[in-house]
């Protein structure tokens, strides 16, 4: 199984994103690094905007997620509701 | 091969030896003598002594090297384009032949103050 | 009573078909192939454009905005730093060294990239590959403005900084990237793509932004560390748009495998060559690092490596030609062009320096294999020098490798101890590699890569004809710029300023 990837700006925003992501991927590792923060887990990981909303308290839109970006590894889909990320081997 | 492209595709050489007014580029290289990083860049004409531009332009290049003070100049194994090879500093760069861009490669056994000997 | 409903906002899936793909049209006076005409000589066979869709499904509306709210967050820190003295809370002015090679090295490269992809995105046959275009082209011209104005700053101080576009065409370690880019350039638009936003941005660019970045951060550099990090939200969605490419290619036409692998194999090759300046940056010119080289290279070449090749694998793609050489080349690159950097340092428009003792401690115990056995005897060599009052520079000029146009200064794949000589001969005339990597490059075309301008013998023809001193005014090279870090005005006036800030 290969590893895929998110990686964030670390500031404000991005604490609750990460917050939420961890809530939706129990297995998924957070590793801080110097100005960004890495959200890795084995073969898939969701990010999800409800949960997102939930805890940042205002609505979020998915397309957000491109200020604080930094890099990400794996097939992407998003749609309003969710980014996913998978390696399918 | 060939470059895949929508016409002819068919250029000069850039370093091609008529951009050199009579002179021509060559290289050389210490073997396991890595102090000076790569191979030295040497100019000069085909009608040129070898031994001019050994003297001339490799030795001082080379000096900073602590085993240059102890190089046997008679030892020298000397190869060029992968092949052994005997110069004569006595003759021409053209005689030696010696044409453009050619590298000569010399090997001082013994010798490594700077870069150990691999395996040991 | 009618209730009023609000009409439902459009959903991202169908936002994007209505504003991408339906912006197109059948041509119909004028035909497909007068309207694109570069799209087949590759050879690359494409059956349906519109199975290309960007997975993040972004369009023009919506990039405008996110990328204004970068801007504003960019500017917002470009100016606390320039008002704050932000140049002198950079750890110390060595650091400077790094982002002088940066801005001489990488951001024309933006700037090469962005004329790429607006070329690319207009000769496409499809909307959504040239939306995703037209999006990165406008992402790369702002990279490179972004990166020009963040390091004006440190030009209104330092040396190095002021010429870097007559350097960028003229000097000799920059003809790496620059080659680098022309070759991608003057390659058909598929192959563009494969270079740049495949090889280039998908396999490579985390390699030179995240650990950088996270070095600018942590060496007080908050202005590149902001460029950086505002650069690199893009390349989240070049990389992805890098993969769609890779597979969109894979999945129209069997015939475009073998075609697409000899490109990854060559776009591979030389984006790892290119990325060796790079090395040299993360594990000497920072003076507090984040990782080695080769910690960089375990998470973003190996990890992520091994798994976009695994996944790819079910096309029938094989990982590229030539990785092996590249791993086993990685405990030793850092190093190599360093100590090629440092003895040409009279020649470069960056100072460099030798290791100190604790930079000497964290080398040794990042690379226990290879520094101190191979590499630390050669610094010490040139620690004594200095000494002894005196200065170790190798005025040799170095042979060139035809293909990357670096120093033959890399070594045998297995032995550290011996340089790496290749050579061929093509039409009469001799060529020179560092490596069977750019040899097997060379020999795909070498009608491309003989026209290839090498700085070193471009020196000895006319007009120079090996006048180093018209060579300087002609790279726009001064003394203060080049040389040792300890000799500097850029140490002793950073040195001279911050002790001014901190006793006021």
């Amino acid at each position: 199984m290969s590893k895929v990837f998110i990686i964030l700006q670390a500031n404000e925003e991005t604490r609750s994103i990460v917050d939420a992501i961890e809530q939706d991927n129990p297995d998924a590792e957070v590793v801080h690094e110097p100005a960004m923060v890495k959200v890795q887990a084995e073969g898939h990981l969701v990010v999800r905007r409800e949960t997102i909303e939930e805890e940042i308290g205002r609505e979020f839109d998915m397309q957000e997620l491109n200020i604080n970006l930094i890099t990400l590894s794996g097939n992407v889909d998003e749609d309003e509701d969710a980014l996913t990320l998978t390696w399918n081997s | 091969m060939a470059v895949v492209a929508i016409g002819e595709y068919k250029f000069p050489s850039r370093d091609r030896v008529e951009n050199y007014y009579g002179h021509q580029l060559l290289f050389a290289s210490w073997d396991h003598h890595l102090l000076m990083a790569a191979p030295f860049m040497l100019f000069g004409a085909p009608d040129q002594k070898l031994g001019d531009i050994i003297e001339q332009q490799l030795k001082p290049l080379m000096q900073p090297d602590p085993d240059f003070d102890k190089i046997d100049w008679d030892a020298i194994e000397w190869t060029k384009s992968g092949e052994l090879w005997t110069p004569d500093f006595n003759k021409t760069v053209k005689e030696n032949g010696l044409v453009h861009k050619e590298q000569f490669r010399f090997k001082t056994p013994g010798l490594s103050t700077l870069v150990p000997p691999q395996g040991e | 009573m009618d209730i009023k409903k609000t009409p439902k906002k459009l959903n991202v899936k169908e936002k994007y078909r209505l504003m991408t793909r339906d912006l197109a049209w059948e041509p119909s006076y004028r035909d497909e192939k007068e309207i694109y005409p570069y799209v087949d000589y590759e050879g690359i066979k494409v059956h349906d454009w519109s199975k290309w869709e960007d997975p993040f499904r972004l369009t023009m509306d919506a990039y405008w905005k996110y990328q204004a709210e970068k801007e504003r967050k960019y500017y917002a820190i470009i100016d606390a730093h320039a008002q704050n003295n932000g140049h002198l809370n950079v750890t110390d002015a060595r650091y400077l060294t790094a982002i002088k090679l940066f801005l001489q090295g990488i951001s024309p490269g933006e700037y090469s990239a962005h004329r790429g992809f607006a070329r690319v995105g207009r000769e496409f046959a499809g909307v959504g590959p040239q939306v995703a275009c037209q999006m990165q082209s406008i992402d790369e011209i702002r990279h490179a403005q972004t990166q020009v104005h963040a390091m004006s700053n440190y030009n209104k101080f330092y040396n190095g900084f002021k010429d870097f576009a007559t350097q960028r065409d003229r000097i000799w370690y920059t003809s790496v990237p620059r080659s680098f880019f022309d070759d991608a350039m003057s390659a058909g638009p598929f192959e563009f793509l494969i270079a740049i936003g495949f090889s280039f941005e998908y396999v490579l660019t985390n390699l030179l932004f995240v650990p950088f970045m996270s070095g600018a951060a942590y060496n007080g550099d908050m202005a590149t560390c902001t460029f950086g990090f505002s650069a690199q939200s893009d390349e989240a969605r070049h990389m992805t748009l890098g993969l769609e490419c890779i597979k969109f290619m894979l999945e129209q036409d069997p015939d475009n495998i073998p075609i697409v692998q000899k490109w990854i194999d060559k776009w591979f090759w030389r984006g790892c060559r290119l990325l060796t300046l790079v090395a040299a940056m993360m594990d000497y010119m920072l003076p507090k690092r984040v990782m080695s080289w080769r910690e960089a290279w375990n998470i973003y070449g190996v990890e992520n490596g091994n798994a976009l090749f695994r996944d790819l694998a079910r096309y029938g793609i094989r990982p590229p030609m030539h990785w092996d050489d590249v791993e086993k080349s990685i405990d030793h690159t850092s190093h190599q062009i360093m100590l090629g950097l440092y003895q040409w340092k009279f020649g470069t428009a960056f100072h460099s320096w030798t290791p100190t003792d604790s930079d000497i401690e964290w080398l040794k115990e990042k690379y226990p294999t290879t520094f101190e056995k191979y590499y630390l005897p050669r610094w010490e060599y040139a620690i004594a020098q200095k000494e002894a009052g005196g200065e170790y520079n190798n005025f040799g000029l170095p042979k060139l490798c035809q293909t990357c146009q670096l120093p033959c200064l890399f070594t045998e794949p297995d032995d550290p101890t011996q340089l790496a000589h290749r050579e061929t001969e093509y039409e009469g005339e001799k060529y020179h590699f560092c490596s069977d990597g750019c040899q097997h490059v060379f020999e795909q075309e070498p009608e491309k890569y003989i026209q290839a301008w090498l700085p070193m013998p471009a020196l000895m023809q006319a007009p120079l004809k090996g006048d180093l001193a018209a060579w300087m005014e002609w790279v726009s090279l001064e003394p203060t710029a080049a040389g040792e870090y300890a000799n500097s005005e850029d140490k002793a006036n950073f040195e001279k300023w911050r002790k001014q800030v901190s006793t006021d």
